[in-house]
């Protein structure tokens, strides 16, 4: 369940924002990340971000995976 | 796209996968609970390019399949009633309930239209101050927060006409009600992953601790969820079983603080009732008293009528695991998408649907 | 004129009279349709190809284009398809009464638009309005006459296992424009809907080949269904590549945003075609230099292995079955 996808914040007012992913941009609630700031990269899930993303950690689960499968 | 197309990656998925085949030797059971890992897998046809010792099962993390028919039947109730708006998820729209359907409800000339955000529906309320707007509320803890972080907006805004008919479900509860109904020997889950964005990782303790099981918290991209069966693998082969998150850009341990506080601040945790299961206690969440006036029930009197089951229909014991779509007599003959018996079909995650649009485990 | 549409003109009388000769006629005319006679008479030769389709999208106005220029394109592309050379279609309005007649004016023009491109003509019309709520706005019908080459044999059961299946550029734009204006959606896409004439792009790969075996527009449905179709009608097996699909990101992160997969969402102006293989490069080629085939790609090719269905080898590598989508397709959260 619980398709929420990777958006980049462009502009903040207040508890809204707009949200940008691929070109396309729409309003979004950050009531439950109040914490972001524009520039961030949040998961979108029904017109809400729930949850920053973490671009250090996004880029350790990528050095993961290439280690990994490195000897395959 | 950023966060998305690294993750798709197809040398890197070949080379995890030739890794997987290496580290299973010996017989495994993996359940992914939630829907959209089922949607991913199947979409990405992984379960064909996994080895034989592994046997991928599905749970019951769909939140449309898991609504009791009661609880639908509530719903459709709501929509009879006049002057009422009905909002709701796209995904409700086509489940049968007891009788009819919302979409049924529609066609007779009830008000109920599909909106994409819990957002959209307080805006409709503030639109149509002579109508009352009732949300479908459902989901799991992924949705909650945000159906409260409505409420909240609704009740700082002075809007008095917006409702909401609390359905969601919570997962820990329901992951336990599975291991201890042990109809399936489970040796790892792959828990959900924007459930754990919201309730992090800590919740899952139990499942390695008090059952053995391994866990793993995925993403929904191909290499999140291989990486997902590998890390699990990996943890039933050396038998350590324990709760990893593989998702860590998307899930902290601790999860999502201000949504944890917003949605104990607008619910209480009851129980629920989970079709296909039954009565699992405190796996739902109803709106504290403090909101009782956002609270569709209190504030409706309806008469849904006693509720049926379908005859012949499995649902239940496919959301358990118990059974495949494929052991169904009425799978893929008086129950297709263009006419649903059970939830499992019309919901876009749901096991059946699923089986049936991507084909099973289609080989090539 | 007066600001708005009302019942007045529909009913036949002076309203009505204005309406169609100072804006329909005035904008569209030509010999047959200036006489205003009760049918259009007129004298064609051949192998007759006739369609109708009736338009009732909402919103009207979208991103590329509206429902004026839909229901030209349409029409035009279903003769099309046959391989027929389209000539004449009717055109015929059933508007709420309130329509702001600008509104109305500014789809008149684009029909003149869209009927000046494809070089076709409309000979006769019918207008009638209805109370409001009887209708959303407005919905069109247009039917459409025209003519099939000697020797042109387009059909959906025509593919053979060999054959090469061509898309004319990419998937999904023309659903996602709409669906971005469409209240309780809304959200902004940097792309238009597709909605395009492609007589002329048939007639040149025509001219190319003559082993063109099916075409057609995969417009609600999207790709998905036609090309299940085409397995279905022709009992053949299909299989396409993930990777050969054009997409536009925009309409990726739209799809990917509400739950969408593209191969499900509507075009109106791309077209599949179904091709012999020796043909196939060139028909590409010949494609690709046109404006509606920029992106035309080859994404799969008709086999003999299991009948009437679809099957896709995904980006990984492994292979699924793409099913026909059941019912609209509605945004969800799961």
């Amino acid at each position: 369940m619980c398709l929420a996808i990777p958006a980049q914040v462009k502009s903040i007012d207040g508890q809204q924002a707009v949200v940008e992913i691929g070109g396309v941009t729409r309003q979004a609630s950050i009531q439950l990340t109040p914490e972001v700031r524009v520039g961030d990269y949040v998961l979108l899930h029904t017109g809400y971000a729930i949850n920053v993303i973490d671009a250090a950690e996004a880029e350790e689960t990528l050095k993961l995976l290439r280690e990994l499968s490195e000897v395959y | 796209m950023k966060f998305i197309d690294e993750y798709r990656d197809r040398e890197l998925g070949k080379r995890l996968i030739a890794r997987i085949h290496h580290q299973s030797t010996k017989p495994i059971k993996l359940m992914e609970f939630c829907g959209g890992h089922t949607v991913a897998i199947f979409k990405h046809g992984i379960r064909q390019l996994l080895p034989k010792t592994i046997e991928m099962l599905s749970g019951p993390g769909c939140p449309v399949c898991v609504t009791a028919n009661s609880d639908l039947d509530k719903a459709i109730a709501l929509a009879h009633l006049p002057n009422v708006i009905i909002t709701t998820f796209g995904d409700m729209l086509r489940v049968p309930g007891s009788y009819s359907s919302l979409q049924l409800a529609k066609a007779e000339g009830s008000d109920v239209r599909v909106v994409y955000s819990a957002q959209d529906a307080v805006y409709i309320a503030r639109d149509n101050p002579d109508k009352s707007v009732i949300f479908i509320g459902i989901g799991f803890e992924t949705t909650a927060p945000t159906i409260a972080a409505s409420i909240q907006q609704a009740e700082q805004a002075g809007i008095k006409n917006y409702y909401v008919l609390p359905l969601h479900k919570l997962c820990p509860p329901i992951m336990k009600s599975i291991l201890d109904i042990g109809e399936v020997n489970l040796d790892g889950i792959i828990c959900p992953g924007h459930v754990s964005t919201i309730i992090g990782s800590y919740p899952y303790q139990f499942i390695p601790d008090d059952y053995g099981v391994a866990s793993v918290v995925s993403g929904f991209e191909p290499l999140d969820i291989l990486l997902s069966i590998d890390r699990l693998v990996n943890q039933i082969e050396t038998g350590q079983p324990k709760v990893e998150i593989a998702y860590r850009r998307g899930v902290k341990a601790e999860g999502n603080q201000p949504a944890l506080k917003l949605m104990d601040t607008i619910f209480e945790v009851c129980e629920a009732n989970w079709r296909g299961i039954g009565l699992v206690p405190s796996s739902g969440l109803r709106l504290k008293h403090k909101y009782q006036q956002f609270d569709a029930e209190s504030n409706f009197t309806i008469d849904p009528g006693p509720s049926r089951e379908p005859k012949g229909c499995i649902c239940g014991s496919i959301l358990r695991g118990v059974s495949t779509p494929l052991e169904c007599k009425l799978f893929g003959k008086t129950c297709i998408p263009e006419h649903p018996v059970g939830p499992c079909m019309v919901s876009s995650e749901g096991s059946c649907a699923t089986y049936y649009h991507y084909g099973a485990d289609y080989g090539g | 004129m007066e600001d708005r549409i009302l019942l007045a003109h529909g009913s036949g009388g002076k309203l009505s009279h204005d309406l169609i000769e100072k804006n329909f006629v005035s904008t569209l005319g030509n010999p047959l349709l200036n006489k205003l006679d009760d049918s259009a008479v007129f004298e064609l030769c051949g192998r007759l190809a006739f369609t109708t389709d009736s338009y009732t999208v909402s919103p009207i106005f979208f991103p590329g284009g509206d429902i004026g220029k839909l229901a030209v394109c349409g029409t035009v592309n279903d003769l099309t398809m046959s391989g027929a050379t389209p000539l004449y279609l009717s055109l015929s309005f059933i508007i709420e009464e309130g329509l702001p007649t600008n509104e109305l004016e500014k789809i008149v023009n684009s029909i003149c638009q869209a009927v000046n491109e494809a070089k076709v003509q409309i000979i006769t019309g019918d207008t009638k309005v209805v109370n409001q709520g009887a209708a959303d706005k407005l919905f069109i019908n247009t039917s459409g006459v025209g003519l099939v080459q000697a020797g042109v044999d387009i059909s959906g059961a025509n593919a053979i296992p060999g054959d090469k299946i061509i898309i004319s550029g990419t998937l999904g734009d023309h659903g996602i424009a709409v669906l971005s204006k469409r209240q309780g959606l809304e959200f902004n896409v940097p792309i238009e809907s597709d909605c395009a004439p492609l007589n002329r792009l048939v007639a040149e790969m025509l001219q190319i080949s003559t082993n063109l075996h099916c075409l057609r527009d995969p417009t609600r449905g999207g790709l998905a269904t036609t090309l299940n179709d085409f397995a279905k009608q022709s009992n053949v097996g299909i299989r396409i590549n993930e990777d050969s699909l054009p997409i536009n990101e925009a309409v990726q992160a739209a799809c990917e945003l509400l739950g969408f997969d593209p191969l499900y969402v509507a075009n109106e102006g791309k077209l599949v075609a179904v091709v012999a293989p020796a043909d196939a490069d060139k028909v590409l080629a010949k494609m690709r230099q046109n404006r509606y085939g920029t992106e035309a790609n080859i994404i799969g090719e008709i086999v003999e292995e299991h009948p009437g269905r679809v099957i896709m080898k995904t980006h990984l590598g492994s292979s699924r079955i793409v099913d026909m989508p059941v019912g609209e397709l509605l945004p969800r959260i799961c």
